[in-house]
């Protein structure tokens, strides 16, 4: 963002701060007085209260929902709290879908589908920083192009593509469209080069090469940016709806959130609410969780440019 | 000339002049032409050495970058292409034959009853999004830019729904809408409001996908905007509060102004995630598109949803791709440079 602060047209912003000053210890007995009391609670903490219960209630409601008895979800009378709470939804979600199958395929396609992200990301980024080619400047913009392409876009050839390669209901087939990285390549590369050059040259003049420059100096002097493209990414992987739902017909070869799309097409009752509620449950707390841990990595990564 | 700096990148010093074939040819239309015949001869070995680098480095660069590049040809930048000529043909997905039909399948996008219902649906839900959460937002932001206790917290929570499953996200609103059962039902009801019929209406669908982008959006706004908030000066708003200005004033005076950097990077960024990011949302909670069919919505229905025309979905496609290109090309253009508080 901008450097530099126009000074306030009217007041000299000296004799403000001595009058701030002269002002502040009277204020600071006033902190407690009913007015400012109100004051805070109307315009501090009021609006904020309504903005948590807006955005935690219906993750409260899908919880307490996912564990009620049927003539709980279907009431007239519904309470907030289960009354008899059970855990029958999740069995029934457990029948439906083969709910460990399909556990196992999301994790084995997040973790996989991270882990070689990240590491393509991590050197993709150090050749773009650190090994002079020319054209590397059109390379990068190549990958910053890419960058702008959702997946709507390259979904149809994708899908032949990896159908022709048999890759149609296979874990691998999930996976590889999605792996190259112009996202992670981006923000590490933004990071790598503001490394202070020094912390190279003298590994330089040890004789080190390429690849002990990047795994003993690059990555561990950028763990936190590299934790935050993994966070990411896991996030994003773990939620990815629309390749998988193409690329997949096979209930054993689903992903969760495809699973849970199909589990809403089976059971579109009003009564089977709760066991909807239980699918939410399993594709929401896992991320829920690790943002709840991680959360100050996550967001800087996902409002990075906002903020230069 | 930065000769000195040249000889010291060269790798040994013995082949600055013997590796030297052609020393006459590279001076010659140059300006270094008048300098004696020693220094071109040095040029030229400069210059081969400096090949010899170039092409280490290379092999190099694609031991490093060539697997993520060959991945992004293969999977981003050669489907764009596929699509492109995809979208000259008349043909469904699996048919063995296909007819060239030059520029007809963006003439029906840009014509035809059901693509101007593809542009106004993209437009009333992309306005409502983007306002919606940037509006949401900005009004949150202001709240936790008070100093007031668990205010870390509230940012935490406020943000959370923006990294959650779609898919998850549908769900859980659609038992909230649901208008027999649904938590909003037994709300209008109290206030003595019918619920409106949000799965059959197709105005009703629209108005319901939008209220949920925005429910998940609105955190990264009012992060977004609380960084902007946090780094305008403190000393001009006392000094304004000093001067008397209200908060309103102060507001649309000094706050207003100075965010407009950030008010234009989200206004960009929402409308290109509005329109890529919904999908999950769209297709969980209104399957067949009835009156939410927007453009990436459309891409999916006509080439694996309802109706099978893969060329018709990749004229659509195309066209989504160049309207990105255009927006992200204009933010680059006015939005870095012009926008600017002073």
């Amino acid at each position: 963002m901008s450097t530099t602060v126009p000074p306030h047209p009217r007041a000299d912003p000296a004799p403000a701060k001595s009058r701030s000053k002269r002002r502040s210890s009277p204020e600071w007995t006033k902190a407690f007085s009913p007015r400012n009391l109100a004051d805070t609670m109307l315009t501090g903490y009021l609006p904020i209260l309504i903005a948590l219960i807006i955005i935690v209630l219906p993750l409260v409601w899908m919880v307490s929902s996912s564990f009620k008895p049927v003539n709980e979800i279907v009431t007239l009378t519904p309470q907030l709290l289960p009354q008899d709470p059970t855990a029958e939804n999740y069995a029934t979600v457990d029948r439906r879908i083969p709910l460990m199958t399909v556990l196992q395929n999301s994790v084995i396609v997040t973790s996989v589908g991270s882990i070689i992200k990240v590491l393509l990301a991590i050197t993709t980024a150090y050749a773009l920083v650190f090994i002079r080619v020319p054209g590397a400047n059109l390379i990068f913009l190549g990958i910053l192009v890419a960058l702008m392409v959702p997946p709507e876009v390259s979904m149809l050839p994708n899908f032949m593509t990896i159908e022709a390669l048999g890759g149609r209901n296979t874990l691998w087939g999930i996976i590889l469209p999605g792996l190259g990285t112009a996202f992670g390549t981006f923000l590490l590369r933004q990071h790598f080069k503001s490394l202070p050059k020094e912390l190279f040259e003298a590994a330089e003049l040890d004789g080190a090469g390429h690849f002990r420059k990047l795994f003993q100096i690059a990555v561990p002097v950028s763990l936190p940016a590299i934790s935050t493209v993994s966070l990411v990414t896991i996030v994003n992987e773990w939620n990815s709806f629309l390749w998988p739902l193409i690329i997949t017909d096979s209930r054993d070869r689903m992903t969760l959130p495809v699973a849970l799309n199909q589990l809403r097409s089976v059971e579109d009752q009003v009564s089977s609410y709760g066991i909807l509620m239980a699918g939410a449950v399993l594709v929401i707390v896992p991320m829920l969780i690790i943002f709840a841990m991680l959360q100050r990595y996550i967001v800087s990564g996902l409002t990075q440019g906002a903020v230069k | 000339m930065a000769w000195g700096h040249c000889t010291h990148k060269t790798p040994g010093g013995g082949s600055l002049t013997t590796t030297d074939s052609r020393p006459a040819h590279v001076g010659q239309d140059k300006p270094e032409a008048s300098a004696p015949p020693d220094d071109a001869q040095l040029a030229a070995a400069r210059k081969k050495a400096h090949r010899r680098k170039n092409s280490k480095n290379w092999s190099l660069f694609l031991l490093f970058a060539g697997p993520n590049i060959l991945l992004i040809l293969a999977f981003i930048y050669y489907p764009l292409a596929m699509n492109m000529y995809f979208s000259s043909l008349d043909w469904r997905l699996g048919a063995p034959r296909a007819d060239p039909v030059g520029l007809a399948n963006y003439q029906r996008f840009f014509t035809s009853p059901s693509g101007l219902e593809v542009w106004r649906v993209t437009g009333i839900f992309t306005a409502g999004a983007v306002l919606g959460s940037m509006i949401l937002g900005l009004l949150i932001a202001l709240v936790l830019n008070k100093k007031i206790p668990g205010r870390t917290f509230a940012r935490t929570a406020v943000f959370s729904p923006y990294v959650l499953s779609g898919v998850g996200v549908a769900l859980v609103w659609m038992f909230i809408f649901d208008p027999q059962r649904g938590a909003l039902m037994f709300i209008l009801d109290r206030i003595g409001i019918e619920s409106p019929q949000w799965f059959l209406d197709p105005d009703a669908n629209l108005l319901m996908v939008i209220i949920v982008y925005v429910w998940k959006n609105l955190g990264y706004c009012a992060v977004v905007f609380l960084a902007g908030l946090q780094s305008i000066p403190k000393d001009l708003l006392e000094s304004a509060t000093i001067d008397r200005a209200g908060p309103v004033r102060r507001f649309f005076s000094i706050v207003l102004p100075l965010l407009t950097p950030t008010v234009f990077f989200l206004l960009v960024t929402n409308i290109i995630f509005s329109m890529t990011n919904a999908f999950d949302i769209l297709r969980v909670m209104t399957p067949t598109g009835n009156g939410t069919n927007t453009i990436i919505f459309e891409i999916y229905l006509q080439s694996f949803g309802q109706f099978n025309r893969a060329g018709y979905s990749a004229a659509i496609a195309v066209v989504l791709f160049f309207t990105l290109f255009i927006i992200t090309a204009v933010q680059l253009r006015f939005v870095e440079r012009k926008v600017h508080y002073q």
